[in-house]
């Protein structure tokens, strides 16, 4: 059983109970060496590049990938954060609560944007923050990294960079962290 | 469907006031923005309804209902038919027939934003009644207290003034309280009400007693519309007792603060130039009005007002 302590999946209700590790630790270190490299080839360099990590469980795969990006081009690329609560389209139907504040110390006017994420899943999310990013200027371009690939997608939206992609059923929940990627299912907490 | 209003700081409790507090820092980023406004609220209507002549805390409404993408309806009572004699039961139910997600009151009599939701299904937010509450003026001062000196846990706090007509003082002692800090009352007696036995305050009528030890000086404003009835001998008697001169100022701790609600009046309650010292803080309590504003409107209908859809899953 995971601890949810440690889980960037922030839990409504009920404790989260891995199933299967889906990658090891090594695992995610390689996915996010590889695609380090596939942004780098996809841009031809880093010129006018922006990593935008969404919270909660984007944030540290973007200051990571930012770290390969130094360490493989010798160059540092800005990484904002990006919390997208307040766009969502779910207010209202569940409690949407944001996690930290948003930091986007520069304007995306004609930056290329790469969001980055742990999983996508309906891409509700990701319609989200592309909303949320065109308030912060006009990007030439707008990417999307992600770690996981679960499927069930509600909107037409597909990934540029991925790390791995999963069938998974609607009911169970992946847990990225850089230790690895849990799959598992969410229980009510006995009392 | 979770029920929530603001009527009083306690309806929201420690653990209210702190989410509150928490959506600020997130609603303080967006106001910062190039565009500084989110479509949290898209489709929801906030009406205005001011019984009582208000700048500040009108505006700020406003300015956090449209920085939300809400839409808000403003009820002036000059120009709509309460002057034509419209009860409060008939404008609040011709509003809500109208489809508000909620009303923000004020009004001159305590208690009236109990009175609503026997009319309405809308939330209620109270932006004043009477000499009773005024919630979002306290959470504001917490804001603005945390930002300043950090967690107001063991912090001193001392509201000097017009206590008995402040409906401020009773809302900031209770939310003060609620957060762990200590509160101390400074008045004359005549302006100190009777039941602050119950309060879990100090009290004392002795204002220089007290400036060295506080870390916040909340000073009243003198509700001059309220003295005929000549509870203080003379203002310029008040001033010289109760007013924070810059003479006093001077034996405050150097990180303390200064705190005024606004509006203020100029060489009475504060001195001339107060509002320029150093240790002042009323211009971030008005900054951070809208903001303050901003979360409890999302509060009340974004992260807590809940109807749950069928085969709806969480993410």
């Amino acid at each position: 059983m995971a601890d949810p302590e440690s889980t960037n999946t922030p839990l409504n209700r009920g404790v989260f109970h891995a199933r299967s590790e889906i990658m090891n630790a090594d695992g995610v270190r390689r996915a996010l060496w590889r695609m380090s490299h596939e942004i780098l080839e996809q841009n031809r360099g880093l010129s006018g590049l922006v990593l935008v990590g969404l919270e909660v469980g984007g944030v540290h795969l973007a200051r990571k990938l930012a770290e390969n990006l130094l360490e493989i081009e010798g160059q540092s690329v800005p990484v904002g954060t990006l919390d997208v609560a307040f766009y969502r389209d779910d207010i209202g139907i569940r409690q949407v609560t944001p996690s930290s504040p948003t930091d986007m110390p520069f304007d995306l006017t004609s930056r290329i944007v790469v969001l980055v994420d742990d999983v996508l899943f309906t891409g509700r999310t990701i319609r989200a923050a592309m909303d949320a990013i065109v308030d912060f200027g006009r990007p030439a371009a707008i990417q999307l990294a992600v770690m996981i690939d679960r499927g069930h997608r509600e909107l037409p939206i597909r990934p540029d960079y991925v790390g791995k992609n999963v069938p998974t059923r609607r009911d169970e929940l992946v847990d990225v962290t850089e230790n690895g990627v849990l799959l598992g299912v969410i229980e009510e907490e006995k009392s | 469907m979770i029920e929530r209003h603001i009527r009083s700081i306690d309806d929201l409790g420690r653990s209210g006031i702190e989410e509150i507090l928490t959506l600020s820092d997130h609603f303080h980023e967006v106001s910062t923005r190039r565009i500084p406004k989110v479509p949290a609220l898209r489709g929801k209507t906030i009406a205005l309804l001011f019984y009582e002549d208000s700048t500040r805390t009108r505006l700020s409404f406003e300015t956090a209902s449209k920085r939300l993408s809400a839409d808000s309806l403003n009820f002036s009572i000059g120009s709509s038919s309460v002057k034509k004699g419209e009860s409060l039961r008939d404008t609040v139910e011709t509003i809500s027939a109208m489809g508000v997600d909620a009303i923000v009151v004020r009004h001159g009599s305590a208690g009236v934003p109990w009175l609503l939701p026997r009319w309405t299904d809308a939330a209620v937010i109270n932006a004043g009644d009477g000499s009773h509450e005024h919630p979002t003026q306290a959470l504001l001062d917490c804001y603005t207290i945390r930002n300043k000196l950090g967690e107001l846990d063991g912090k001193r706090i001392t509201i000097v003034g017009d206590i008995r007509h402040s409906r401020v003082a009773r809302s900031n002692v209770k939310a003060f309280l609620s957060l762990g800090a200590s509160v101390t009352l400074v008045a004359p007696k005549t302006l100190m009400p009777f039941d602050t036995d119950d309060w879990g305050v100090e009290t004392t009528d002795q204002f220089d007693s007290v400036i060295g030890d506080s870390d916040v000086l909340y000073m009243l404003r003198m509700q001059l519309e309220r003295q005929q009835k000549s509870f203080v001998p003379s203002l310029r008697e008040y001033a010289k007792e109760y007013g924070l001169s810059n003479s006093r100022a001077q034996s405050m701790k150097p990180e303390s603060l200064i705190m005024h609600p606004g509006p203020m009046n100029r060489g009475v309650e504060v001195s001339s130039n107060i509002k320029e010292h150093p240790n002042s803080v009323v211009n971030d309590q008005v900054a951070n009005g809208v903001i303050i504003r901003m979360s409890a409107l999302y509060y009340l209908l974004g992260a807590g007002n809940v109807t749950k859809l069928e085969g709806f899953s969480d993410e």
